[in-house]
């Protein structure tokens, strides 16, 4: 009765959304702005359905109802609670139902949020918002129906993909939707923009929190994506430049330009047609991303031939928003009047640099990801395009993106001067060039490019500290050489400076774990109990191997005890390899010890016939740095949506700027 | 993050992408096998080296290096073989292509079909960078005034003060 109350209420939520999209386009024609109110009743009404269709689904799952579909297919009866909950997205079905859920959130906060957003542009917005939850229930409902029935119900499910049942699998999915999913209100601000023929830093300052919330989470997703990737798929990559990762990359990059470019547009009421398009953009390429992971077109053209309603549907989807959009877009974006002009040696210069650089990789990840197919299909030449290519094209697009960061920083608004901003550097330059000497010269025989990357790192991270120094210590008159007065002025500073400098900073840790990858050791060697193997400084004994029963699976399990060099014991590691019964399926769980930043990494391979095992061991110095910087990196955005300027949203009176931000806003 | 939702399995299609998924994930095996190396270490990180290039043909995206397929095996043991027969890193790779096409390649070749792939992101910049001439000319911004010594001072006075 629940699953069909759940299944009645999605239905309920397409008609909801239609309101939701109807009534701004009425209450434009009827001229009555209480119709404007409907649309955010609609809004909050259709969050409420697909939540309650979620919950049914969640209900299913946890009960172990086995007369739904979705959960003979993903579930079992032994399965540990967390994965009934995570189960319940780990499924097509479910996933769709997640991206809608999170849809609908994001149009019920627009519609509850108490910022000053102006009525019209709101109401506009919400219509959007609207029409993208009406065609993707519509997707569910007709092609992906998670609450369809089995006769009869099965005694036992089938269980969750082993894989798939992981904790980091668990908190993937909603994480990296609410990235993708939250740059749909971008889009819809860009669309509403366009309707309007009228855009402002009014627009600016009212999307970039969005903007700024779906980056955050989409930056934890990937983060927490490639850390499940690495630690759960045995083999100690933690990039593979995949499909489904170039996915969620895609819309990040993206993403990534649109907050800076909001920053020009809301700051100096420049750039604006170009913003409102890497709007349409970023929310295009989660759609995009949708398709390819959810079409299975990549995996196999034979997946999407044999079973195509799908993919089929998915892409009317992405020819209708994208198509769409930039339909508008060609059509109203000439109504928008062009804002305030600047030099090229600017902030503003330089933020377009780092727009130039971000969509140039964009447009590489892109084309790498979907030139293989392209080919196939106009030449029927197979070819593939794997980690080399990327790697090959991608950094040298991210170095000279890295190097302008604390150049823009420092450069003035409007009409900045190259030659002081780099003296300003030069203390961060020299810093960083002298770490990367040392770090060289310590490692001498070593690869080059680590240190390289180390040092490029370490200016990130100068240069990031010196951006709030520099602010702190003011500009002409006001300059100080006082340190009380300094770190007086840098605790004032507005949030959004330190959360600039913050992720900024990030990025810069990132930058130095990605280079550490360059000392990684690896070792690889048959093992019986009591016989040891070294990688990079430690050596790891293997004390016994033991089997293990688990609550749906059976466990041979290894127990290692790590050494250093001189021989003193660092740390205890357990590798297994799981297999599951209801899937047939076994699956290897690395042992990881972490020292610091750096961890052991050690992966079990196949029993040998004379009792012994096979072990692979991996070095990996700083790699925690890596995730860790993405951390960073989210902490710096998320500091800058608690800032004053996000919360009260419209220009209020810039009275409560703290005197030391020397930068006055546009408008 | 790869294979993150398994396919449907009800569809046709599902069934073949959950084969593929079912064939290259993590199973039991490690990728290199220990009794795979080669004594000699210098060919041994040449092969090691070769095959990171080369990919793994039922599974999506992988190398045969990281590759537990049973082909991954085979190739691998291809690779070190021609190796040890004296084949040239080059060699073996050509050898390797001229059996399996081009496919096998992770990276792909550098010719006419490969072009725009290739030139996408000197191509991308370059347009970027021409978009911005062509805007700057167009919107030059008419030489401004300077501000005399004494207004700059007034400037400077009023930031002071703000």
């Amino acid at each position: 009765m629940i699953v069909e109350t759940g299944h009645f209420a999605l239905a309920l939520a397409l008609a909801l959304s239609l309101v939701q999209m109807v009534m701004p386009v009425w209450a434009a024609r009827s001229g009555d702005p209480a119709l404007r109110q409907t649309t955010s009743q609609a809004a909050l009404g259709a969050f409420a359905c697909v939540l309650f269709a979620f919950a049914a689904l969640t209900y299913a799952h946890v009960t172990s109802d086995f007369s739904v579909q979705n959960v003979v297919e993903n579930s079992h009866t032994q399965k540990p609670l967390i994965y009934k909950f995570s189960g319940v997205w780990g499924n097509h079905e479910g996933s769709m139902l997640l991206w809608v859920l999170i849809l609908t959130l994001f149009g019920a906060c627009v519609a509850g949020a108490r910022n000053s957003v102006p009525p019209r542009l709101r109401a506009n917005t919400l219509g959007v918002q609207g029409l993208i939850t009406f065609v993707f229930v519509l997707f569910i409902i007709t092609t992906s129906n998670p609450f369809s029935r089995v006769v009869p119900a099965p005694l036992e499910g089938r269980d969750l993909n082993p894989l798939l049942q992981d904790p980091g699998l668990a908190i993937h999915p909603p994480l990296l939707y609410l990235g993708y999913v939250g740059f749909s209100i971008s889009f819809a601000f860009a669309a509403a923009a366009l309707i309007e023929g009228r855009i402002d830093a009014v627009w600016a300052r009212a999307v970039r929190p969005w903007t700024l919330t779906a980056w955050c989470f989409l930056t934890l997703g990937i983060a927490m994506g490639s850390y499940w990737a690495y630690y759960e798929l045995g083999w100690g990559g933690w990039w593979f430049w995949d499909p489904v990762e170039n996915a969620s990359l895609m819309p990040w990059i993206a993403g990534t330009a649109l907050l800076h470019s909001t920053v020009v547009m809301e700051k100096r009421d420049a750039l604006k047609v170009w913003t409102v398009l890497l709007a349409i953009l970023s929310f295009s390429l989660s759609l995009v991303g949708t398709f390819i992971v959810r079409s299975g077109v990549l995996t196999s053209v034979h997946s999407f031939a044999t079973d195509p309603t799908r993919g089929v549907f998915i892409l009317a989807i992405l020819v209708l928003f994208i198509g769409g959009s930039l339909t508008l877009f060609a059509w109203r974006a000439p109504l928008l009047r062009q804002g305030g002009l600047f030099a090229p040696i600017s902030r503003e210069g330089a933020l377009v640099l780092n727009n130039l650089f971000l969509v140039a990789a964009c447009a590489t990840v892109f084309v790498g990801t979907l030139y293989p197919l392209l080919l196939e299909m106009l030449t029927g030449d197979k070819i593939t395009v794997g980690p080399p290519f990327f790697n090959a094209t991608f950094v040298p697009l991210a170095i000279p993106l890295l190097l302008i960061v604390p150049f823009g920083q420092s450069l003035a608004w409007k009409r900045g001067d190259l030659l002081a901003a780099s003296q300003r550097l030069f203390f961060a330059l020299g810093l960083a060039l002298a770490t990367g000497l040392a770090v060289l010269a310590m490692t001498w025989g070593g690869p080059v490019m680590a240190p390289v990357g180390v040092g490029l790192g370490a200016y990130l991270l100068i240069g990031s500290a010196m951006e709030i120094v520099s602010r702190a210590r003011g500009y002409g008159a006001r300059r100080t050489r006082s340190v009380g007065t300094i770190a007086r002025r840098a605790f004032g500073l507005p949030r959004s400076a330190w959360g600039t400098a913050l992720a900024h900073a990030g990025v810069g840790v990132v930058v130095i774990g990605i280079a550490a990858q360059g000392w990684a050791a690896e070792g690889l060697a048959s093992v019986n109990p009591g016989q040891s193997l070294s990688v990079g400084p430690y050596v790891a004994t293997l004390d016994r191997v033991a089997p293990r029963q688990g609550p749906n699976y059976e466990e041979a399990g290894a127990f290692l005890t790590v050494r250093d060099r001189a021989g003193n014991e660092v740390g205890q590691v357990e590798t297994g390899r799981r297999f599951y019964p209801s899937r047939q399926m076994t699956v290897t769980e690395s042992g990881l010890l972490t020292r610091g930043f750096s961890q052991v990494y050690a992966s079990l391979g196949e029993a040998g016939k004379d009792g012994s095992i096979g072990l692979r061991l991996y070095y990996k110095p700083l790699v925690l740095l890596i995730w860790l910087g993405a951390v960073v990196m989210a902490l710096g955005g998320a500091l800058s949506l608690t800032d004053r300027r996000m919360r009260v949203g419209a220009p209020a009176k810039a009275k409560a700027r703290p005197a030391t931000s020397g930068v006055v806003p546009a408008e | 993050m790869r294979t993150v939702f398994p396919p449907a399995t009800r569809a046709a299609g599902g069934r073949i992408a959950l084969g593929v998924m079912l064939l290259c994930a993590p199973l039991p095996a490690l990728a290199v096998q220990p009794g795979e190396v080669l004594k000699d270490p210098a060919l041994e990180h040449r092969a090691r080296e070769i095959s990171e290039g080369l990919r793994c043909l039922v599974c999506q995206n992988q190398s045969i290096d990281d590759s537990d397929a049973p082909l991954a095996k085979d190739l691998r043991l291809l690779v070190r073989d021609r190796l040890e027969k004296g084949d040239s890193n080059q060699g073996v790779r050509d050898y390797i292509v001229a059996r399996y096409g081009e496919f096998v390649l992770l990276r792909p070749v550098f010719a006419a079909h490969t072009l725009l792939l290739w030139l996408t992101p000197a191509l991308a910049v370059l347009l970027g960078l021409f978009g911005l001439w062509r805007l700057a000319r167009r919107r030059a911004p008419a030489p401004e005034r300077r501000l005399s010594p004494a207004e700059e001072a007034e400037v400077a006075a009023l930031l002071g003060r703000e």
